[in-house]
Parts: structure tokens; C-alpha cells; sequence
């Protein structure tokens, strides 16, 4: 999933400084299971907003609404008459969800209240961390599924650098070598043998660096 | 500011606090009646959107009374509600509203003594952290801004 958080209300608020009626968009889908942009963080958010507002002496009108998800437009037309009423549309989507509200409704200001941060998982209650890349190209067959890409800070396809020490990275103490990580757990399974095949440079085109992908499914389209 | 006297809402769990206000009503103590008592089944349930909200309808100073650590009926509630009442804290930092307005409380429900003495406590806290600015500007007459 998408995890992300919510940005200060400082920031939020200075965005919506000048709007008198807002409306508040949540998403059902990832940002509820990372708990920054769900039904209760719009409650939240909206709640503090407009303590924020009436400390200043001014009221501010909110409405919060929490679609199925905000990454895709059928779901969105619950806003449809909503967002007519509204100077500004605050977003508790991850950024794709900011952009589609904003390409929705052409004419109106749309913000966002979080900020986006990886693909990862839940590790315990109130954890998560990283571990897909969106590079275009899964590696993970060959390295034990512990993806070299995101969890090795260098992104390293064949074996760790210098800087692992004790199991750990050299950029904190905290962090695991996805190569050490990635040996153990081959070495468990007796596939070490795949640690010596040489992986190639990746083409990087399939991931970020070839500029804004797309994915086509003719069967799937209407 | 003489007649000002702060609405205060104490969110009780209903195995320790709320008993315990119960049995402080029975020993006849006196503690301030400006404590308005929601029952909860347990503080597990408190929400941080609700401790916001009735700062936002105008109480001055909320606070929650569960159990004493490690005797929660349902185990970890109280351990819950601790951690909401700190985020909220953080919060009413953010929003900027005085943080010592928001507190968590644990007792028993054999503590009727201590129950009085938390309301006390709570009430001479916010009376002299004044109105909550959210409601000041409605009592202009009564406190300065």
C-alpha cells in the first residue's frame, strides 16, 4: 500500500488561509490503513482546523467525506455536488489522490494535507515501513524476495558494499543490510548458489528515471 | 473573572473513575460542580477526535480517568487512552491551545477520596489557565484576550 502522513496542521492550515468553506476529502483505501487520511483523521483534521480558526476569531465551515478510494473517478462522484459549495477541497489522499480530484474539477483549489512517502507495509500496530520501489522491473525471484532496490540504501544488484557491518548499514545502525538479509535468508532455503549469478545493470527507463509510466490492459478496457 | 468558573468534561471509565465518582458521592465529599462526568466502558474507547471535540464546544479543560496501570478490565485501555490523550496533547500544541488543558488520570474505583481530590486538582488548574481562548472572545466581558 501507500503509506503517508499527515503534514502539520501549521502547513495545512497556512494553505487554507484563506478559504471560509472547506471541504475535507479522506480515502478508504491505503491512507486508512496507515491512519493519516481515513474517516477519523478527517474528523480530526476538520476539528483542529477549525479550533485553529476560532483562536484567530474567524469560522471555518467544514464538511468531511471519505470516499471508497480518491485514485479513481467513479468513486469521486460523491464530490460532485459537494465541491460546488466549497473554496477549497483539502485532500487526506496520497498525492495520486490530490491529482485526481484536482483533474476532476478544473476550477477549483485543491490541497493536500499529507505527504506521500513510499509503498510498504505494516510491520506492527502503528509501523510501517518500506519495501517496493516502483522500479518497473521485479528482481525479487532472484534475491530471496527481499528487494535490493528499496532496503539496500544503495540499491545494489550483486552483494553489499563496505559499509556493511555486523548485519547493519552504514548509513544507521538501525537499518539492515538487504544484502545480509538477502544472503541469510538464501542461505536458509540452500539457494546460495543464486548469489552468485551476476545480475546486470538495470534499465532504468521501466522505473522513475524513463518519466511518467503508464500501464495499458486492452482486455480490461471498454 | 470572579464569576468565571471553567466547564470541565471528565471522560470516566465506567469500572474505576465512574464508580469512584459514584462512591465519593456517597462519602458526601465535596468537589467542584463544574465537572461534567461522561461515562465510558472503559477508556479504551476515548477517541482523539472526541477529546478535541469538546474542547471545540467549549470546554475549557477535559480529562480522563481510567484505571491504574496494569488493572484494566479490558487489559490495555487505560495504556490506550494514555497514548491518544499524549497525541492529543501534541495537537493542542499544534493548534495552539495550552496542552495542561488535556489530562490523563488513573485510579481506582475504591478511590472516591481521589476522585474528589482529581476535580480539585483539574478545576484549580484550568481556573488559572483562564477560558479556553476558543471561547474567550464570547466573554469579552468577563477576561481579557
Amino acid at each position: 500500500m501507500i503509506v503517508a502522513e499527515q503534514k502539520p496542521l501549521a502547513e495545512i492550515a497556512e494553505m487554507v488561509k484563506d478559504a471560509e468553506r472547506v471541504l475535507i476529502v479522506g480515502c478508504s483505501e491505503c491512507v486508512t490503513v496507515c491512519q493519516a487520511g481515513g474517516e477519523k483523521q478527517v474528523g480530526i483534521l476538520g476539528t483542529a482546523l477549525g479550533m485553529m480558526r476560532k483562536k484567530e476569531g474567524r469560522e471555518l465551515q467544514w464538511e468531511g467525506v471519505t470516499p471508497v478510494r480518491q485514485c479513481e473517478p467513479e468513486y469521486l462522484e460523491v464530490l460532485d455536488k459537494k465541491v460546488k459549495d466549497v473554496d477549497c477541497v483539502v485532500s487526506m489522499g496520497c498525492g495520486v489522490g490530490v491529482q485526481f480530484i484536482a483533474e476532476r474539477y478544473p476550477g477549483l483549489w485543491v490541497v493536500p494535507a499529507l505527504n506521500t512517502k513510499f509503498g510498504g507495509g505494516t510491520v506492527e500496530a502503528g509501523v510501517w515501513e518500506e519495501r517496493c520501489g516502483f522500479c518497473g522491473e521485479c528482481i525479487l525471484h532472484k534475491t530471496g524476495g527481499i528487494c535490493p532496490i528499496i532496503r539496500c540504501s544503495k540499491s545494489l544488484l550483486n552483494g553489499p558494499c563496505g559499509g556493511s557491518q555486523d548485519g547493519k548499514c552504514e548509513i544507521d545502525s538501525e537499518v539492515d543490510c538487504a544484502w545480509q538479509l538477502i544472503y541469510d535468508r538464501l542461505k536458509g532455503l540452500d539457494r546460495l548458489e543464486l548469489m552468485y549469478a551476476y545480475t546486470p545493470p538495470k534499465d532504468w527507463s521501466r522505473a522513475r528515471d524513463g518519466g511518467p509510466r503508464k500501464v495499458v490492459k486492452e482486455e480490461a478496457r471498454i | 473573572m470572579s464569576e468565571w468558573t471553567p466547564k470541565i468534561v471528565a471522560f470516566c471509565c465506567y469500572y474505576c473513575a465512574y464508580s469512584a465518582a459514584d462512591l465519593a458521592g456517597s462519602m458526601r465529599l465535596q468537589y467542584p460542580p463544574n465537572i461534567r462526568v461522561v461515562e465510558l466502558p472503559c477508556t479504551g474507547k476515548v477517541d482523539v477526535g472526541v477529546l478535541l471535540a469538546a474542547l471545540e464546544a467549549g470546554a475549557d479543560g477535559v480529562y480522563v480517568a481510567g484505571c491504574l496501570e496494569g488493572d484494566c478490565h479490558f487489559l490495555k485501555g487505560n495504556f490506550r487512552a494514555k497514548q491518544r490523550v499524549a497525541y492529543a496533547k501534541r495537537l493542542l500544541e499544534e493548534i495552539g491551545l495550552e496542552p495542561e488543558r488535556l489530562e490523563m488520570y488513573n485510579l481506582s474505583g475504591s478511590m472516591g477520596p481521589r476522585f474528589a481530590e482529581i476535580a480539585q486538582e483539574m478545576t484549580e488548574r484550568i481556573t488559572k489557565l483562564g477560558p479556553s481562548p476558543l471561547n474567550r472572545q464570547h466573554r469579552k466581558g468577563e477576561v481579557g484576550p
